[in-house]
């Protein structure tokens, strides 16, 4: 298990611990130690994590063992077939999806794909899609939408690609394609911040009737490195940036930018990805408990309405 | 009443900034020096060397709309700052003092009356306002342009310059992304054209939204036009950028543009599409 900074003094009590496991092999002197040790690790676990700075959920958000969208399914759905390709130009390896079923409902799910080790961290590009990324997306969701399909869409993406190649297939166009469809798409759509959510890569599959995060997650309009960089001029200010930009689950439904935020496992979802993904399974069950009530022209106006309304301003007949 | 109620809606507070001040204008391009009066003739276009000069909502409803008479709408949304957000400088602040500069409320303005007889709503954005960024109210200011245009079946007409979507108001501006997209994806079911011209620059979350959306997207010559910006894609490959990348000129190549129009003839070219249109 990797910890992160803030995790070291749990981390220092824990090799204790397995030191002393190993010392009383056979041996039950040290029981009470060890035990006590647990205890002081459980509490000293609980009080970090109720006290995390926004830096500390983009760090756990990027934690490199947290469950990813093809772990999710994995743990979550009763069958799955992947489905490949944008029929245009490729398939991405950096977006995923394909048909599932949910405790015997079929879904639609799409996500972005990170890589776990190095190799397949190139393979997956660092969880960032391309444009075939984009419109493999688009092409899945048309199809669910065809077939009467709702659609679930899983978040964690840095941001979409920013390469030559990705500006020279339209990275842009393929995400705005995205945005006006989903919005007037005639299946039910849940989105849910698995990881990271980055900007336009992320809300190019992120345009829902309910959108949830996860617990240790982000959803930001610039990464905290990046907004660091443009308004400090130097990369040194990100936890600043982070505390600025409100990033976290918690600020997001303060906002009433999301319904809900998913509770993650105490020290987040990488410590059981059983748990994590029966959380996200819940919620998917629930929401598509409701959203199934609705037929396509509702669905359409209930994401019309959500986001029409999104956004802070001041309007002088309201406010003289 | 609350503070920016303005009695007098046609207040202007200082010049704006994107034009040079004095009566002789360098060409940046050639480094040659031509006179206001001529430059202004010819719509801030340097006739020699076709270079463009930024210009704002104003020099473009005077361009576009016949007599330069034009209904404001949208213009009493105000800015805020809903997320307290303080960088190097307060946001707040950093509001007043842009206002102030510009003599502009936000990043973009909406205007309601004839091009060449067509009735027609222009939205037009405004790199002097923190870098045409889109927070909240060029998100709400669009979208009351894109229902105008849809109630009254006007052809709307986006002109775009910004570097993006307005960090100082963080998840809000970027879910100004969906909303935009969405009144589009409605005006579209009316049948009602959407003229999207890209000017010098149109990237990130404006050209992932409705800069892309048009049924005809369009740009001046030379624009930068993109995604990411050349300094951020120049870091992730590692290597320089070809010549002209990201130009007006490239995305017409790559199959993005419809057509590239200068700023002089911008009025006639809209006027003939928007007649072959109606026919």
């Amino acid at each position: 298990m990797q910890y992160l900074d803030f995790e070291q003094p749990i981390a220092e009590l824990e090799k204790k611990i397995d030191e002393l496991n190993e010392l009383s092999v056979g041996d039950e002197v040290l029981t009470p130690e060890i035990n006590r040790l647990r205890k002081k690790a459980d509490q000293l676990r609980e009080s970090i994590f109720s006290n995390l700075t926004r830096w500390q959920r983009v760090q756990l958000a990027r934690h490199p063992e947290r469950p990813y969208t093809l772990d999710y399914i994995d743990l979550m759905t009763d069958e799955f077939i992947e489905l490949h390709g944008d029929r245009y130009h490729a398939d991405d390896k950096a977006m995923v999806g394909g048909l599932a079923t949910i405790d015997g409902q079929s879904v639609m799910i799409i996500g972005h794909q990170k890589g776990r080790d190095t190799k397949q961290r190139q393979y997956r590009n660092f969880g960032m899609a391309n444009p075939e990324g984009y419109r493999k997306a688009y092409r899945l969701m048309k199809t669910a939408e065809k077939f009467g399909i709702p659609v679930v869409t899983l978040l964690d993406t840095p941001g979409a690609y920013p390469g030559l190649e990705a500006e020279e297939r339209g990275q842009a166009e393929a995400i705005a394609k995205n945005l006006k469809l989903m919005s007037v798409l005639e299946v039910p759509i849940i989105s849910i911040v698995i990881g990271e959510g980055a900007s336009g890569g992320a809300i190019g599959i992120g345009v829902g009737n309910e959108i949830y995060m996860m617990e240790n997650t982000w959803y930001s309009v610039i990464s905290p490195e990046s907004c660091s960089s443009i308004l400090w001029k130097t990369w040194e200010y990100k936890e600043q940036a982070a505390s600025a930009l409100k990033l976290t689950a918690k600020d997001l439904l303060e906002m009433k930018i999301i319904d809900g935020v998913i509770k993650e496992p105490l020290g987040g979802a990488h410590r059981d990805f059983e748990k994590s993904a029966q959380a996200v399974k819940e919620q998917i069950l629930k929401s598509l408990k409701r959203l199934n009530k609705m037929k396509p022209a509702e669905l359409i106006d209930h994401r019309i309405e959500k986001y029409s309304v999104m956004g802070v301003w001041l309007e002088a007949d309201q406010n003289s | 009443m609350a503070w920016f109620k303005r009695k007098d809606s046609n207040i202007q507070t200082d010049k704006k900034k994107d034009m040079p001040e004095g009566i002789w204008v360098k060409v940046p391009e050639t480094g040659e020096t031509i006179h206001r009066r001529e430059l202004e003739e010819n719509h801030w276009v340097d006739p020699l060397s076709g270079y463009h000069f930024r210009v704002g909502s104003e020099e473009y409803f005077s361009i576009l709309f016949d007599g330069n008479k034009f209904t404001e709408i949208a213009d009493d949304i105000m800015p805020t700052d809903p997320l307290d957000f303080e960088d190097r400088k307060k946001y707040k602040d950093r509001i007043k003092q842009t206002q102030k500069k510009s003599g502009l409320s936000d990043a973009c303005r909406v205007g309601v009356g004839k091009l060449d007889k067509h009735n027609v709503v222009i939205a037009c954005m405004d790199f002097s306002f923190i870098g045409g960024s889109m927070g909240s109210v060029v998100g709400e200011r669009l979208c009351r342009a894109i229902d105008h245009a849809r109630e009254k079946k006007y052809p709307l007409i986006i002109i775009s310059q910004s570097g993006g979507a307005r960090m100082m108001e963080s998840v809000y501006s970027l879910m100004q992304l969906p909303k935009t997209s969405a009144k589009l994806a409605l005006l579209e079911r009316e049948k009602v054209p959407y003229i999207s011209v890209m000017t010098n620059p149109t990237t990130g979350g404006v050209t992932a939204s409705y800069a892309m959306l048009g049924d005809f997207n369009i740009a001046e010559p030379g624009a930068l036009i993109g995604f990411a910006g050349p300094r951020v894609i120049r870091q992730t490959i590692g290597r320089d950028l070809p010549e002209g990348f990201q130009t007006s000129e490239y995305l017409l190549e790559h199959g993005f543009l419809d057509f590239i129009v200068a700023r002089p003839k911008l009025k006639k070219k809209l006027s003939k599409l928007l007649r072959i249109l109606r026919n």
